[in-house]
């Protein structure tokens, strides 16, 4: 990609965060499917984005409670003692 | 962000209801801490974030008209809480550290092209894979790593972004672009090095 300096590679760059999320345009799309299938660089590049996301977005599925005690002060911090909950 | 079951009334909240505070404060303060966690990487300035932002919003319910959700609007106290932290404990900051024009014009070009996406799933459970993912997003310029911590791991769309954040949909999108791209090559570089690892011992 950046070593080919191949002008298409440069210009899917700008686009791959709507490519990967598919708010691309469906013409364009077509366009960088094509790309892809052709340039092994930026089939990398694609394939490890998506996976790169994907690892993030998991890793924030599990734990939504903050830590009893963190949550105990912020309550007490607040006046709040009366509503806690256990 | 997770909304709780029964809908928190904004009516209520404004009139000074405590009980209804207190849900809200339950509703959202997981998800708050994590946002500060992930942004500053130190429990006791997370905490700092979170208590000063419910502070906050204690003191500025009465004026929230909800032109955003009650959620992005916590999500915007609590962004500029934790920017602020970030820039208090960074006195020596220039001028030009934080102008947009170094918004970040390095080269964002990928350099790393090893294609480690089909390792086996185990090894991006590992807690040592999920210490490399957070000094990742801790090495982020700040304005980029508020931005990818809403978008990609809160789940906000990019309009709720840059509402929180007081930006365009297009610096929103250059700012996650380059963040995403930025988290690519440092995870390429660690799981790249798992995969020939991998490839070494399976040979033998």
């Amino acid at each position: 990609m950046s070593e080919v300096k191949d002008p298409k590679c440069h210009a899917l760059l700008g686009s791959l965060s709507d490519y990967v999320d598919g708010t691309l345009s469906e013409e364009l799309c077509v366009e960088i499917d094509r790309h892809v299938a052709e340039c092994q660089d930026c089939h990398i590049v694609v394939d490890t984005l998506r996976k790169t996301i994907s690892l993030y977005h998991d890793s924030a599925s599990g734990n939504l409670e903050c830590p009893e005690a963190v949550r105990e002060r912020l309550f007490k911090t607040l006046n709040l003692n009366d509503y806690i909950r256990h | 962000m997770v909304e709780s079951k029964t809908e928190i009334s904004v009516e209520a909240l404004r009139s000074g209801n405590r009980e209804e505070f207190a849900r809200m404060v339950d509703a959202y303060s997981g998800p708050i801490y994590r946002l500060a966690l992930k942004m500053l990487g130190i429990p006791a300035d997370a905490e700092d974030v979170l208590q000063n932002t419910f502070l906050k919003a204690f003191q500025h319910v009465k004026d929230f008209e909800g032109r955003s959700s009650l959620s992005t609007w916590l999500y915007r106290i609590a962004s500029n809480e934790a920017l602020m932290l970030i820039r208090k404990k960074r006195p020596e900051v220039t001028l030009s550290d934080i102008s947009p024009e170094n918004d970040d014009n390095s080269d964002y070009s990928p350099a790393q092209f090893i294609d480690w996406h089909p390792l086996p799933e185990a090894e991006f459970l590992s807690s040592e894979s999920q210490s490399i993912m957070d000094s990742a997003v801790q090495h982020l310029p700040e304005n980029q790593r508020i931005v990818f911590i809403l978008r990609d791991i809160e789940g906000l769309s990019i309009q709720e972004t840059g509402e929180a954040l007081n930006l365009s949909e297009a610096a929103v999108k250059t700012r996650l672009l380059r963040a995403r791209l930025r988290l690519r090559e440092e995870l390429s570089v660690y799981y790249g090095e798992r995969l020939k690892k991998g490839e070494k011992n399976e040979r033998g």
